[in-house]
């Protein structure tokens, strides 16, 4: 026993190095899974408000470039709204229990694209009505989807993220993929599993598929920069330039797909039979 | 250790965390280049002090940062094991200058003092782009990172440390 006591003394600076180590390797390790890092990301009452508190200074010069932004995004809503050819359905008309989609808004307080995994925190949590695995856009393109919230922040998964997987499509065509980011620039991201029947062309637009249940589908991705056959010959491997510029991105829309609940327990009900 | 040194080291931690993540987290040289300044909190514990306590300490500041960055705990691995290996860094560096009772970081030459600064940030490096990329088996990217990095670190921490050094009597 003695010993034992004796050898911790002489080595403790050794074990207490192995026993952080361990706890860190846990941590890091443990949260390459999705939905593992709970208690510890930047979407909790301290950081969350430190941010919050450093942003709220720093958008106030930003605010003329926000500005024409928004003026801009409302400009080409009307464009749409006024040339639509169908009859526009009065907004006073629209019933609640018959929306897919509810539309919240929120501001980024911590950007990051230099890792190989992106965090965005949000300004917007669980008690202004935002939840896990809502989609989060802007008005140019997607940015990435809601992993985390805290009662009045929210952590979001960017797109320029190892572990994103995004469904994807080129525009006005059923050809699917899924968006992902190799990690090496944050202005374009790779989209996978194209076939090579495809026909393709430099400048085709990338869009949102329709077998998610967290995006609405055609929302804007950016467009082919670059496409090349894989080496295994069956499937293009294509670079995508976003329509994000995920440096300077502020105010996002945050959507909320009513029909996911029952859309996963659709499936799961498959998965299980 | 003094009440007032103490002081200083709990006011340093506090400062380098907050620098760090709000200003060095968000430079992004070239896309991916942000310096690590926070590494100066150990160049500048005191030499004599308790081993356990500072390693324990690093752990903390490390973890902090990662809190803050959303990295989840790399930046607590690689300074916990600058921390564990300081001593034999500083032995390296400042040979048998360290047995003096009365020795300080600030009585070594320029040299050496940059020599233990730059040591300690490139195993900083070497652990943190380890962990950060070790998912991809990317040697060659990891080493570029390292690189890049440490001349950014190392030279923002020399201006720091000149700036904020203290004053021989």
């Amino acid at each position: 026993m003695q010993q034992i006591i004796n050898f911790i003394l002489k080595y403790k600076n050794f074990l207490l190095y192995v026993l952080l180590m361990i706890i860190a390797l846990t941590f890091t390790i443990r949260a390459q899974s999705y939905h593992n890092s709970k208690f510890f990301n930047s979407a909790n009452w301290l950081t969350g408000n430190l941010y919050e508190s450093t942003n709220n200074v720093s958008t106030f010069f930003s605010l003329g470039i926000e500005n024409k932004k928004l003026v801009e995004e409302n400009k080409r809503l009307r464009y749409q709204l006024f040339n639509q050819k169908k009859e526009v359905v009065e907004v006073e008309q629209l019933d609640s229990t018959q929306i897919d989609y509810e539309v919240f808004s929120g501001q980024i307080i911590k950007n990051s694209y230099s890792l190989p995994r992106n965090y965005i925190t949000l300004n917007k949590g669980s008690s202004d009505g935002l939840e896990i695995d809502m989609g989060v856009i802007t008005a140019d393109g997607i940015l990435g989807i809601i992993e985390h919230t805290s009662k009045n922040f929210s952590l979001v998964q960017s797109i320029l993220n190892v572990r994103s997987r995004i469904n994807a499509k080129i525009k006005n065509t059923n050809h699917y993929g899924s968006l992902t980011w190799d990690t090496k620039d944050y202005r374009t991201a790779q989209l996978k599993d194209i076939e090579r029947l495809v026909p393709l062309n430099i400048g085709d637009t990338i869009v949102t598929g329709a077998s998610s249940s967290i995006f609405p589908e055609n929302i804007p991705i950016g467009v082919i920069e670059n496409f090349e056959i894989t080496t295994s010959q069956s499937s293009y491997h294509i670079d995508v330039r976003l329509f994000n510029d995920m440096t300077t991105v502020k105010n996002v829309y945050i959507i909320k797909n009513t029909n996911r609940k029952e859309i996963i327990e659709l499936e799961s009900k498959i998965r299980n039979d | 250790m003094t009440s007032n040194s103490t002081f200083i080291i709990v006011i340093r931690f506090i400062l380098l965390i907050l620098v760090q993540v709000l200003v060095f987290n968000n430079l992004n040289f070239f896309g991916y280049i942000n310096p690590m300044v926070y590494i100066l909190f150990l160049y500048w514990y005191p030499i004599k002090d308790q081993r356990f306590f500072f390693i324990l300490l690093s752990f903390l500041l490390g973890l902090m940062v990662d809190w803050f960055s959303d990295t989840m705990a790399i930046h607590a691995a690689a300074t916990v094991t600058i921390a564990y290996l300081r001593p034999a860094v500083m032995r390296f560096c400042f040979g048998a200058n360290l047995e003096f009772q009365n020795f300080r970081i600030t009585n070594a030459t320029q040299a050496q003092q940059i020599a233990f600064l730059t040591i300690l940030i490139i195993l900083h490096h070497l652990v943190f782009f380890t962990l950060e990329i070790f998912s991809f088996g990317n040697t060659l990217l990891i080493l570029k990172k390292v690189l890049f990095t440490s001349m950014a670190t190392i030279l923002l921490s020399i201006l720091l440390k000149t700036l904020f050094s203290v004053k021989k009597q």
